[in-house]
């Protein structure tokens, strides 16, 4: 019979990792919106030489590993001769990681409200406020959404390599109960496994309906 | 405002080493994109078929390879496989690892540029007289590839930079291995992984610049 050392405790153990996971992402997601918001907004409505260096900046988030990103900014911020804990580290490196496709998704959306309908609301006597809140947002939303939900579950699956620094996360936490236990990481990774999935995909299963009825409604 | 002294000297004289871990890096992330193509077309077919036997199994691989961690995949490639007795070492778990994301993604892709091209382009085909082989290869193939090539690109990218991930199995050779052993045998962290950045930053340019040109080599008309 299958028998194995996995008990309750084990089981709530991961449970807390997967805690950590979703607080992580959770505030990787707000503070990479926010910024994204700003990043992708600026970079759509200013001229394009003048986000040059701000396109550049957000390039290195999309084009250097996250592992390399987390390591660098751990030890770097001692350098800058301040303390943070793995976990603050961890937030701050995914918040930016996060805006860096996250303007890329805002700055896709606002481009493609078609320039006539912004110049129609203008036309109508709206300020560029209005046309921006009450015409761009609601169109570009549409856009948005569906990609924002995958870059949300990209990143949950991202947080992972915050173990590497010392964040006891849900992998990490699988890890460490596969050290401890020896001969059985398979059973304990599968499990680290449908948690992983039984947060992403009825996410992912959104999305892809969002999507299509966004689409039926065009 | 520092009490650090950057030393950069010894972390450049390390970058003989360093290339050479790059090289192993896109040895890596080539494979990975060659066979996870090759998967990811035939799992992309299996998803369109009927029968249930066919469909299902596909739908797991992309389903469990969209919705978890890279980083699961490779450890179970390499502790989960090794429980099994297939004992594996770091490069190949790590190749499977990426290789399983990879097609999983890339099936993905390839089902989105199959729906993309018109079924009434294989029926031609077929009333000239192609095979359904014939057709497939000939006349399908070559129009979903110019459809999925951008979103190819992109996956190179993310193979290159999913490489980095074998240093967590204990690879040493690839080019965040080789640093990691040069970090933990110095403690210059910063210096080290620094530059370790600017080269897969080079790497990741170089990819997208090169795919750029070779789509304008081969798809202007």
């Amino acid at each position: 019979m299958f028998q194995t050392a996995f008990s309750l405790n084990d089981l709530w153990f991961m449970a807390q990792g997967a805690g950590w996971t979703l607080l992580i992402t959770a505030i990787a997601m707000v503070g990479g919106t926010v910024l994204g918001l700003v990043f992708g907004v600026t970079r759509a409505v200013l001229p394009g030489w003048t986000t040059l260096p701000l396109g550049f900046f957000l390039d290195i988030f999309r084009s250097v590993p996250l592992l390399i990103q987390l390591i660098l900014a751990n030890s770097f911020i001692p350098i800058l001769g301040f303390r943070a804990s793995p976990f603050a580290v961890s937030c701050i490196v995914l918040a930016l990681y996060t805006s860096s496709y996250c303007s890329e998704i805002v700055r896709g959306g606002v481009q493609a409200v078609p320039q006539t309908t912004r110049r129609a609301a203008r036309s109508l006597g709206m300020t560029w406020w209005q046309d921006m809140t009450e015409i761009v947002y609601p169109m570009a939303l549409r856009v948005m959404l569906p990609s924002w939900i995958g870059l949300t579950l990209g990143v949950m699956k991202d947080t992972a390599l915050v173990g590497w620094i010392g964040v006891i996360e849900l992998l990490k936490s699988s890890q460490i109960l596969i050290t401890r236990m020896q001969n059985e990481p398979l059973f304990i990774l599968i499990i680290a496994g449908v948690i992983y999935f039984l947060i992403s995909f009825p996410i992912s299963r959104l999305g892809a309906r969002l999507e299509s009825r966004f689409r039926e409604n065009d | 405002m520092f009490n650090y002294t950057f030393h950069w000297r010894p972390a450049l004289q390390a970058l003989p080493q360093m290339l050479q871990g790059t090289l192993v890096t896109l040895q890596l992330a080539i494979l990975s994109m060659i066979i996870g193509v090759a998967f990811g077309v035939v799992l992309a077919l299996m998803r369109q078929s009927k029968n249930p036997l066919i469909h299902f199994p596909a739908t797991v691989w992309v389903e469990v390879a969209r919705n978890t961690p890279a980083l699961l995949q490779i450890y179970m490639a390499y502790f989960g496989l090794g429980q099994l007795g297939i004992r594996l070492d770091s490069f190949v778990a790590l190749l499977i690892g990426i290789t399983f994301n990879n097609a999983g993604y890339l099936a993905e892709t390839f089902r989105g540029g199959l729906r993309a091209i018109p079924q009434t382009q294989t029926r031609a085909a077929r009333s000239l007289g192609f095979g359904a082989y014939q057709a497939f290869t000939l006349i399908v193939l070559p129009q979903l590839f110019r459809v999925v090539f951008h979103p190819m690109t992109n996956q190179m990218v993310w193979a290159i930079l999913m490489t980095s991930l074998g240093v967590v199995v204990g690879l040493n050779t690839d080019l965040t291995g080789v640093v990691q052993d040069l970090n933990v045998r110095t403690f210059r962290t910063f210096e080290y992984f620094a530059i370790a950045a600017v080269l897969y930053y080079l790497i990741a340019k170089f990819v997208t610049l090169g795919a750029r040109l070779l789509a304008w080599r081969l798809f202007r008309y």
